[in-house]
Formats: structure tokens, C-alpha cells, sequence
């Protein structure tokens, strides 16, 4: 089964939409859409290493990428520029230091609209080893991080008082959007992937009247926006990863056609 | 200091001479405090006076320039923030709210929503709860974490005269039923005169220039009855 490209691409689809739906939740609850634009810029430079180093693309992407995590953490912290202007200079920053790096190996082979866009089909059995085990790490840490982090997205004070170490969460937290945005660069490329985090979840918002539910919605609308996605790729012969944004945004339109009810529904 | 008991227990939580600075430019400067069990404390002053600035230096939320703070060995503090306002994108019940970051018993969380007069609403979305509302579920949330010492900024800011003397009630009763100390921010010096054990007064800035910081209500030249 796992020969077929196209059910390797559906698994390593599903797989990461498991992840990107919860995780995205934090990501508009916590309004980060622009951190993760950030971690996707900063991506290039990341491929660069990764290439030069022979490591896995995902390794060289995440390494990177939890370098600017956690420099942007510190300057959070000392620094008295507002946080989009310090991620504006990371995220140019670093796309600026990859195109550079690369510059200076004429010879190096690099896909860049692949890069750019996405490969899902080209996903191989490690990678799908890579996005399932990572996810499952992933969505751990999730459920670990789970109260501190949501007490830290009311109110950082709230938790600093109850003991739940709102700064430790929002670091792990980076890192773990970190983590998300390398395994799914392959499937995606850079510039949609921060699509797969916020379109489902700002999708089952207005379904969802628990935290709880809205996570668990958006991983399912997620995997749904994978599946027809896929499907929609393989009909009409058109891009892949743009495909599954394509659905998500459709799906998104929709929900939004019919007036809000005002029971909740999951799912 | 008239209330003091004549058997001095350790304090909650002793505030001495601190100072919080921004740049060169002091927010607080020389305050004492200090708040001992069953104590209900007011931190009265103007606006701009940092009031709030005093009581997250208490709280131990912002680090202190100068001075000390000495609190109770595993003391346990609540806090209710002037003001929080939960992004529309969270979906997030009252009840939910409540055991945000703790689980209770579905009995005790009854009983202290009770207490802050909430029992009736059921469970709507926090977004459509009016600011006393609000305030009070916050009060409902601390009453349940039973904190050794309670923090409270302008409780009573955006709520109309019947419904802070309401709430002025109901934080005295959970200063009885929980024996803990409370420490109230407040802009309200008649009713910290009529109500409180003790209070401290702060001069907004006049930090430079003097200690403008003390128990004596003749100090006081800003904070007003609004």
C-alpha cells in the first residue's frame, strides 16, 4: 500500500493536518500567524545548511528555525521593539542569509519550487516515518503543554500566579511550531504552510464552544482539506500542496455561507 | 495600624521600602507593606500613582528595583487583574474559565459561583458576560484555589455603586470563609478608611522627591473619590 505515491502522500497529508489543526488553534487564539511566516522565511536558510551538511531537510529547517525560536524569545524579552517589527527582521533576515549561503555554491541543486510550493508527492517512506512519529511527539508535547500554554493565552499573569510557567510554554511552544513547519515544508512548501495552521482553525471556530472542541475540529477539518485536496490534485492534474490550501479555503467560505448557530457543534 | 492583634503573627507578605524604576524614571518608590492573615489592605492612590505596578511587584510579577519583599514561606497567592480580556477567537464557557488553571469538583465549582451570585447564568460564553460579571467569575475562580493572600486590582472599576457594594461583600466574605489575606487596589479612600485594616498610600510622581509614601491620610493629595 505504502508504494503507491499517492497514498504516501495522503498519509503523510493526513499525519500532518493531525498536528497543524491543534497546533493552529494556539497559533490565532495566540494571534502568531506572522511568527510562523517568520519560521517559514527563515526556512531557506535551513534548506542551505541542510544540503551543504547532508542532513535530512527537516533536521537542517528545524535546527535553524529553533535558532530564531529562541532569539526571538530573548529579544522578546530584553529588547523594547514591538514583536512584529523583530519578526519582520528575522524573517527577512534569515531569507536574505539563505539566498546569500546559497549564492556561494553555483553548483548546489536546489528545487525551488518545490521548496516554495510543496512536493507531497514526492514524499518517501523516511519522510512519512518523520511526519508520523514527529506528530505523535508533537501532539504529546501539546497535550502536556496543554494547560499552561491555554492559561498563558488568557492571561500570562493568571498562570505566572498559579504556578504554570507561562514563559517555559510559550518557548516549548515556539519550538514545537518550529518542529511543524519543518516536517511540513516537503508537503506544502513555505509559502502555504502557515495556511494549514490558520485556515482550519479559523474555519470550526464559530462550531466549536470549548477550547477542547475547537482542536479537536480543526485537526478533522484539516485532514478533510488533505483528503479533497488530493483528490481535487490527482482529478484536475493541478498542484498539489496549492490544492489542499485551495480546499481549505473552500471549506472555509462555506462554513461561513450559513449564519452562525448557536449551538456547537464539533467536527 | 490600630487593628494590629496583640499577638503578632508572621506576615503574609512583608513590602519593604521598594522601589520599581522604568528607564529613570521610578514607578513606585519607597513602600512598605505588609498584609497578615484575615487582613483586608488597601493600596489607595491617583491615577499614574502605580498602584497596579505595587501590587504586581507583591505578586511577585515584576521585579523590584529596590527593597524587599519577605512573603510566607509556600504561600499561595490569588490575583484578580483589573482587566482581561480574552480574545474572541478562544471559545470559552464560564465554567471553563473557572477551572482554567486547575480542575475542581462540579460541587465545589457550584458553591463558589454561588457565593459571587453567578449560579443563575448557567454556562455562556465568557465574551457576553458584562464587566462585573466577569469580575466576579474571576473572584468565583480564586475562591476555589483558596489562596493564602488575594490581590485585587480596582475590582470595582466599571461596576455601577450597587453592584461594587456587592462585590465589596462578597470579597469580605471570602476573606472570612477563607482566612486569607486580601490586598485591594483602589482609588477609594473613604471606603479603605471605613472598611480596610490598614492601608498604604501612594503620591504619583513625587517618588524623586520625597518619600511620598505612607499611613498617614494627610499625605494624600491626588487620590479622589471617583
Amino acid at each position: 500500500m505504502l508504494d503507491d505515491f499517492l497514498m504516501r502522500a495522503l498519509l503523510a497529508g493526513l499525519g500532518l493536518a493531525l498536528v497543524t489543526g491543534p497546533a493552529g488553534c494556539f497559533v490565532v487564539w495566540r494571534r502568531m500567524a506572522y511568527f510562523g511566516e517568520t519560521i517559514a522565511h527563515s526556512a531557506l536558510l535551513g534548506v542551505a545548511l541542510a544540503i551543504l551538511s547532508d542532513l535530512h531537510l527537516a533536521v537542517g529547517v528545524f535546527a535553524t528555525a529553533s535558532v530564531v525560536v529562541v532569539v526571538l524569545f530573548l529579544l522578546e524579552r530584553r529588547d523594547t521593539l514591538p514583536t512584529d517589527t523583530l519578526l519582520g527582521l528575522l524573517a527577512h533576515g534569515g531569507l536574505a542569509l539563505g539566498l546569500v549561503t546559497l549564492s556561494f555554491f553555483p553548483n548546489m541543486r536546489l528545487d525551488l519550487q518545490a521548496l516554495l510550493f510543496g512536493d507531497i508527492l514526492a514524499v518517501s517512506r523516511v519522510d512519512l516515518a518523520l511526519i508520523w512519529g514527529g506528530g505523535g511527539v508533537a501532539l504529546g508535547l501539546l497535550a502536556w503543554l496543554w494547560r499552561p500554554l491555554l492559561a498563558a493565552t488568557v492571561s500570562e499573569d493568571l498562570a505566572n500566579v498559579a504556578g504554570l510557567r507561562p514563559e517555559r510554554a510559550r518557548l516549548l511552544f515556539g519550538l514545537l511550531v518550529a518542529a511543524v513547519i519543518a516536517v511540513a515544508i516537503k508537503i506544502v512548501g513555505v509559502l502555504l504552510i502557515v495556511a494549514l495552521l490558520v485556515i482550519p482553525a479559523a474555519t470550526v471556530r464559530r462550531f466549536a464552544s470549548s477550547p477542547e472542541e475547537m482542536v479537536t475540529a480543526a485537526a478533522v477539518a484539516g485532514m478533510a482539506s488533505v483528503a479533497g485536496g488530493l483528490f481535487a490534485s490527482a482529478t484536475w492534474d493541478t498542484p498539489s500542496g496549492p490544492s489542499i490550501v485551495v480546499t481549505a479555503l473552500a471549506l472555509f467560505v462555506v462554513t461561513r455561507l450559513r449564519r452562525p448557530g448557536r449551538a456547537a457543534k464539533a467536527g | 495600624m490600630s487593628d494590629a492583634p496583640s499577638v503578632d503573627p508572621a506576615p503574609l507578605v512583608e513590602v519593604r521600602d521598594i522601589g520599581v524604576r522604568r528607564g529613570a524614571r521610578w514607578i513606585i518608590r519607597h513602600v512598605d507593606l505588609r498584609v497578615l492573615r484575615g487582613q483586608l489592605v488597601y493600596i489607595i492612590g491617583g491615577n499614574g500613582a502605580g498602584k497596579s505596578t505595587c501590587a504586581r511587584a507583591v505578586l511577585g510579577l515584576i521585579d523590584i528595583d529596590e527593597g524587599a519583599i519577605e512573603r510566607a514561606p509556600s504561600l499561595a497567592v490569588g490575583y484578580v487583574p483589573q482587566r482581561l480580556a480574552v480574545t474572541p477567537t478562544l471559545p470559552l464557557t464560564l465554567r471553563r474559565l473557572v477551572t482554567l488553571t486547575g480542575r475542581f469538583p462540579a460541587g465545589e465549582v457550584d458553591a463558589a459561583l454561588a457565593t459571587v451570585g453567578l449560579e443563575r447564568l448557567g454556562d455562556p460564553p465568557v465574551t457576553t458576560l458584562s464587566g462585573g460579571e466577569f469580575q466576579r467569575l474571576l473572584l468565583a475562580r480564586e475562591l476555589l484555589r483558596r489562596p493564602d493572600l488575594l490581590v485585587l486590582d480596582e475590582p470595582d472599576q466599571g461596576v455601577d455603586v450597587a453592584g461594587a457594594e456587592v462585590l465589596h461583600e462578597q470579597i469580605d466574605t471570602i476573606r472570612r470563609d477563607l482566612d486569607c489575606g486580601v490586598l485591594v487596589v483602589s482609588h477609594d479612600l473613604k471606603l479603605a478608611m471605613d472598611t480596610g485594616d490598614d492601608f498604604c498610600v501612594l503620591v504619583p510622581h513625587e517618588h524623586d522627591e520625597r518619600p511620598g509614601i505612607g499611613r498617614d491620610p494627610e499625605l494624600v493629595g491626588t487620590a479622589r473619590d471617583d
